[in-house]
């Protein structure tokens, strides 16, 4: 076991013991203070695609379902009723009925009911008269043919084939339900929702306020009065305020490892834990133009690659190596180490890979004499920045001189969209722990997001059939099958996923940090403050 | 000069025109828009989307019909909406002016109130120990960055006092009072005051040589009056230059000082925008910065017939 993870586990274990057993009965009262790393664009959670909306926003609001706020593990087994009492599946898995809670009302008075369920998810799916200004997660929804309603207190989801991972996408923090008789513009700036807290005002690059929901549908919660997010995009003012004392928690994984020992020294009280965020940093090869079309320079590439070298560097070895899907044992798909360790690049001796990479480069017809030079590209972001420098410095062990290219964030996703790019480095999140997730939105033919334009049918087809797999054994097995192949392919190489910190002062109760996604954990409905 | 006056302000009118179109169409020279952006964010690009978003926002138009359709506006007091908060964008820049404001006029203050005795002092006792004092000081005051002096500000806060200056919204006490806008004003005012305190002296340095003053000391006068009374006023006129540059300045350039501080004033706002390519924000803003610069020009060319009565304006 490696110290990182000791470290974090004997963290989580004391957090364990502090949120139940040492926590005692909960206080009512008190304003939970956060600062906020920057100004979101807007508090529509449907239209974000950052957990800089999803965090301030989500005590707002309630899904039909959520993963349970106190498990640290994402999983379908830990998915819990919210506006919907229970659910259940059809014999032929085909549709997903929900009854819904009785007597709940949106923050404006207005009772929730089936239709609001319908709406949101007509909106969704783009079938709507309302739109959003953008709809990132429509593909979530493909296989939904429609959402019905019977009655007030019952909303179905009829598929088009068996799904499923659809009640884990359901039960993300990206999944709230929205009221139908607010318009998408008015929810940009002014959200309406069921959750534990009201909107009180979002002034940009200021502050987020939010204010207890006294006639919340669970009763006793929330214990905060509420909760104001002070918006502070520098990150050394950030930090020297939590130690001040100033916030009670810092802004959820968005302290980086080296921050955690300042603020480990300089507030000793302070309690941090280190958790993966399913945030995988990789590189985005452009396979549809020379010279990366060709699979043995694609293949050099991800031989030349020494993840520990990154993680040791960028994170003090507190970092994961792994394929597609977040590595064990906090991500629920990832393929066995042994496994891993099979596929090429992946294995532990790095100058063995790199002896192999040459031979390919040369077959290539690249050498000493003839290197390739390639722009690599990226955001001009420091967790972008930072290991592109590292991977250049790597692919010169290849013949390849690789330059920075550093792009302008509104520039990144178009430049990357229209595949203007040779190499680039990119972060992916990943908002739900579930193949499906992954797998249509960054490898799919034609998908927006498959930046590296790989497309193979036949793995295309296992996506099909291990998206439809009731067993989970089975469709595991499946998972990793594919991941398996979609490495070989070089279809997007990952680097490595990393962990973050995030501190809180140590008056914060029933706070739970999840370790497969860092999107779903911000309902707050029970967070205390212990003073 | 009353016809000079009109004619100045005649030609400030045909400065802000001239600015307005740099402006309008700089910004449309950069790379993206609030469109590219938004659906950045979202990692989604479906042109027929963006297509729909460009047109409701009006940012599909010819430039010269969106031109004439913010110049239009301004006219009439309308300043559009911001393409992101999508509230009028005067109800989302007025409240950031006077934070801005306050910051740049204690700025301002300190910057004089230090700056001129200063180098007045350091003028009067040239090559002593006290003006070789005064001169390191004023170079690390123009060699330090404002965001390191910024951040050992609020660190210095935290380490001795346990509490962090950073901006306070709502300040009841004095000592919130100081803190929110005192600190950082005094960050900004290091520099200034170190670029006044040179220009004083050099400018007080060359005066103090003229006739006028061996004369004024040879008739009696005390050296206070010496140096106040017949050195400074004669001396003062690069300083208000340097003065009102400054206040121009501080307006929009305060970037660094509000971002440390945390102090939600005009240009952290600016940059924001200028990251969302939030055009109403953007170019109503700027165009803001550029009155106040072209006003304080104005009242520098004012002071000088103030200060010196040998300038007058004609026609």
């Amino acid at each position: 076991m490696r110290p990182g993870r000791t470290f974090a586990g004997a963290i989580s274990s004391l957090l364990l013991l502090g949120g139940t057993a040492l926590s005692g009965e909960p206080k009512q009262g008190g304003i939970f203070r956060i600062y906020h790393r920057d100004s979101p664009g807007s508090a529509s959670i449907h239209e974000g695609a950052t957990n800089s909306i999803n965090i301030p926003f989500m005590p707002v609001f309630n899904n039909l379902v959520i993963y349970d706020q106190h498990i640290a593990q994402n999983s379908v087994d830990n998915i819990r009723p919210e506006l919907a009492e229970s659910w259940r599946w059809s014999e032929d898995r085909t549709t997903l009925t929900f009854k819904l809670r009785q007597g709940v009302r949106w923050h404006d008075g207005k009772p929730f009911t089936s239709a609001d369920v319908k709406c949101t998810f007509d909106t969704l799916m783009g079938k709507s008269q309302q739109k959003f200004r953008q709809n990132p997660r429509k593909a979530w929804y493909d296989e939904v043919a429609e959402v019905t309603t019977n009655g007030d207190d019952e909303a179905s989801f009829k598929l088009k084939r068996p799904q499923p991972s659809l009640i884990a996408l359901l039960a993300s923090g990206y999944t709230a339900i929205y009221p139908c008789h607010i318009t998408p513009a008015d929810m940009r700036t002014h959200p309406i929702g069921t959750g534990p807290f009201k909107f009180v005002e979002f002034k940009a690059n200021e502050s987020i306020k939010l204010a207890r929901n006294e006639d919340y549908w669970k009763t006793g919660l929330p214990h905060l009065d509420g909760i104001e997010f002070t918006i502070i995009p520098n990150r050394s003012t950030a930090i020297l305020a939590f130690v001040a004392g100033k916030f009670d928690m810092t802004f959820p994984t968005e302290v980086t490892i080296p921050l955690l020992n300042d603020v480990k020294t300089q507030a000793p009280g302070a309690i941090c834990v280190v958790a993966p965020t399913n945030i995988s940093t990789n590189i985005i090869v452009n396979s549809s133009k020379p010279p990366f079309d060709n699979l043995d320079v694609r293949r050099a590439l991800a031989l030349a690659l020494d993840r520990k070298a990154f993680i040791s560097i960028l994170f003090e070895g507190q970092a994961d190596i792994g394929g597609a899907m977040e590595p064990a044992p906090d991500g629920l798909w990832a393929m066995p180490k042994e496994m891993l360790e099979q596929i090429p690049g992946y294995g532990p001796d790095v100058n063995a890979n790199r002896q192999e990479a040459k031979k390919l480069m040369q077959k290539a017809g690249y050498g000493p004499d003839r290197r390739l030079a390639v722009k690599v590209s990226t955001r001009n972001i420091a967790v972008y920045r930072d290991p592109a420098v590292i991977l250049i410095d790597q692919l010169k062990s290849i013949y390849i001189d690789g330059e920075l290219d550093v792009v302008d964030t509104a520039q990144w996703f178009p430049k990357v969209a229209r595949k203007d790019y040779a190499l680039g480095l990119n972060l992916t999140g990943n908002a739900v722990d579930d193949p499906d997730q992954s797998f249509y939105e960054n490898y799919s033919c034609g998908s927006e997001r498959n930046y590296s334009n790989y497309c193979n049918k036949d793995i295309e087809r296992l996506f099909d059939q291990q998206s439809q797999e009731m067993d989970v054994a089975k469709r595991r097995k499946l998972v990793w099958e594919i991941d398996r192949k979609l490495q070989e392919d070089v279809a997007r190489p990952i680097i490595f996923y990393s962990r973050q910190g995030t501190c809180w002062q140590p008056h914060v109760k029933d706070v739970t940090i999840m370790v497969n996604s860092s999107y779903n954990g911000y309902r707050y409905e029970d967070v205390w403050l212990d003073r | 000069m009353f016809a000079y006056i009109v004619r100045r302000l005649a030609l400030m009118l045909v400065t802000l025109f001239g600015i307005s179109i740099v402006i309008f169409f700089l910004l449309r020279v950069l790379p993206g828009n609030i469109v590219d952006i938004l659906f950045d964010a979202a990692g989604f690009v479906d042109p027929a989307d963006k297509a729909n978003l460009e047109r409701d926002l009006g940012i599909d138009q010819p430039l010269v019909v969106q031109y004439l359709r913010w110049i239009g506006g301004l006219l009439h007091g309308d300043l559009g909406y911001s393409y992101v908060s999508e509230k009028p964008a005067l109800e989302e820049i007025l409240p950031r002016i006077p934070i801005t404001a306050r910051l740049a006029g204690l700025a301002l203050l300190f910057s004089a109130s230090i700056g001129i005795p200063l180098g007045v002092i350091s003028a009067v006792y040239q090559g002593s120990r006290i003006d070789y004092i005064l001169r390191v000081v004023s170079l690390s005051g123009l060699s330090l960055p404002s965001f390191w002096l910024g951040l050992l500000i609020l660190m210095a806060g935290v380490a001795l006092f346990g509490n962090i200056p950073i901006f306070n919204p709502n300040p009841k006490t004095l000592g919130e009072m100081f803190s929110t806008y005192c600190l950082p004003s005094l960050a900004v005012a290091f520099r200034s005051s170190a670029l006044t305190m040179r220009i004083t002296r050099s400018s007080m340095l060359e005066v103090l040589r003229q006739d006028y003053i061996r004369t004024a000391r040879a008739k009696g006068a005390s050296e206070a009056s010496v140096n106040f009374h017949h050195a400074l006023q004669n001396a003062i006129l690069p300083v208000i230059t340097v003065v009102g540059i400054e206040a121009a300045f501080l307006i929009g350039g305060l970037i660094v000082t509000e971002t440390v501080f945390n102090v939600p004033g005009v240009a952290r706002f600016l940059v924001e925008a200028i990251r969302w390519r939030d055009y109403p924000i953007v170019q109503n803003l700027v165009m803001f910065i550029a009155v106040v610069v072209v006003i304080a020009n104005f009242t520098v060319d004012m002071l000088y017939a103030v200060f010196d009565p040998r300038i007058r304006y004609t026609d």
